[in-house]
């Protein structure tokens, strides 16, 4: 299973609500709000692709793009954190 | 396909509150109908009324916003009308199970082929947090400022006794597992239940004090269990999570299509017999010369 490697979190400021979710359950800690209640990656060398941002976002405001799509590694890791 | 391709882009930012649960379960959606390649344009999504009701506007799919609680009867009128489209269905708890509940049980009976999505956040959002069929007792809501006395439905076990041929459940925060889910729901020949705990921060978090959004879904992450896990047998009030019931039954539309059958058969007999009476007929009055 080939290990993915972060490109850059794409963040929609215009669809994020800034509810905290992702900031919440990112278990690296990679996300913050910004002083606009914007979430913003302010650790993304710290970030895993496990992508659990970007699935319990409600509003479709962030993407992990990664250099590899290997869905079965993506699946993998976020398992693990389930 | 991108998940952005399956969307109405021109109505974001929707319009739920912000960490409202039924987004959540709209991008879960989304993830299962892409992995599954499915083709868009076979794909009819019918809701009802309510918060929930509202995905019908964000995908772009064909749609019916319809009228509360009858979401299913729609669904069933267009599934009978062309069965080879795939019919996703999700409502709201008020929508299923209150208004709708007869709708519900019914669809469920027929074991027609339609996905039913509940997306229980145990209040009516929409009209100002009073209190539904699902929110169970002892909890807050407008309705109720000192307490429902209510018993719940157990979605769960409602489908199974009314007939439904999958039936399953899970939550917003257990994302994967709501795609999987959805993707073997979706999958399935026959009417499938996919009861999903939802989040309503705006009136059934602030009224019963559960927190943020975040915090209702380290809620449903503290209070559910998968099935057949050592947790729910250790503790059996934890809410069971997974696939509970997934037979093959005869499908409502297929049996249909047997009965227009039978018909047209019996009535090309009926036809044979008529003309074989007329030529009978014939040959008795006129005689050949
Ligand atoms: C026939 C009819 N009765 C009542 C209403 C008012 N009404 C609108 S939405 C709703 C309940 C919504 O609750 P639910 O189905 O749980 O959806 P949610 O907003 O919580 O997602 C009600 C009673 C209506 N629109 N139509
Ligand atoms: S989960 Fe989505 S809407 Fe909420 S803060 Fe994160 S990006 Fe913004
Ligand atoms: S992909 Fe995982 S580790 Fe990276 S920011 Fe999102 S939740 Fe955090
Ligand atoms: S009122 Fe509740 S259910 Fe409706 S959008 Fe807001 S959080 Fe969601
Ligand atoms: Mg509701």
């Amino acid at each position: 299973m080939a290990r993915l490697k972060l490109k850059e979190h794409v963040i929609n400021r215009d669809w994020c609500k800034g509810c905290g979710i992702c900031v919440h359950f990112c278990p690296k800690k990679v996300l913050e709000l910004d002083s606009q209640e914007k979430v913003v990656a302010v650790r993304p060398e710290d970030c895993i692709c496990c992508k659990l941002c970007e699935l319990r976002c409600p509003d479709l405001a962030i993407e992990v793009v990664t250099t590899q799509t290997n869905q079965a590694a993506e699946t993998d890791q976020a398992a693990q954190d389930e | 396909m991108a998940i952005k391709d399956y969307i109405r882009q021109r109505y974001f930012p929707q319009m739920w509150c912000p960490g409202c649960g039924h987004g959540i379960i709209l991008n879960a959606l989304l993830r299962a109908v892409d992995e599954m390649g499915l083709d868009k344009n076979n794909i009819v999504m019918t809701s009802g009324i309510g918060c929930s009701a509202r995905i019908s506007g964000y995908v772009d799919f064909h749609s019916l916003h319809t009228l509360h609680g009858r979401a299913l009867a729609f669904a069933t009128g267009v599934k009978l009308s062309k069965p080879e489209l795939t019919l996703l269905v999700p409502m709201g708890d008020g929508d299923a199970l209150a208004i709708g509940g007869n709708h519900f049980i019914h669809a469920a009976r027929r074991n027609i082929d339609m996905t039913a999505i509940v997306m229980n956040n145990r209040i009516y959002g929409m009209t100002g947090g009073q209190y539904s069929p699902l929110s169970g007792p002892g909890k807050k809501a407008t309705t109720a400022p000192y307490t429902t006395i209510d018993n719940d439905f157990d979605v769960v076990k409602l489908s199974i006794a009314a007939g439904a041929s999958f039936v399953a459940r899970s939550t917003a925060y257990h994302v994967l597992e709501c795609i999987d889910i959805l993707k073997k729901a979706i999958e399935h020949k026959g009417f499938s239940v996919v009861e999903i705990l939802s989040q309503c921060p705006t009136h059934y978090g602030r009224k019963n004090k559960e927190g943020d959004a975040s915090q209702m879904l380290e809620f449903q992450k503290n209070t559910t269990a998968k099935l057949g896990s050592k947790a729910l047998e250790q503790d059996p009030t934890l809410i069971p999570r997974g696939v509970f019931v997934d037979i093959d039954a005869p499908e409502y539309c297929q049996e249909y299509d047997r009965i227009v059958e039978r018909a047209m058969k019996g009535s090309q007999n009926q036809i044979h017999k008529f003309d074989k009476t007329l030529r009978d007929e014939a040959n008795q009055t006129c005689p050949k010369p």
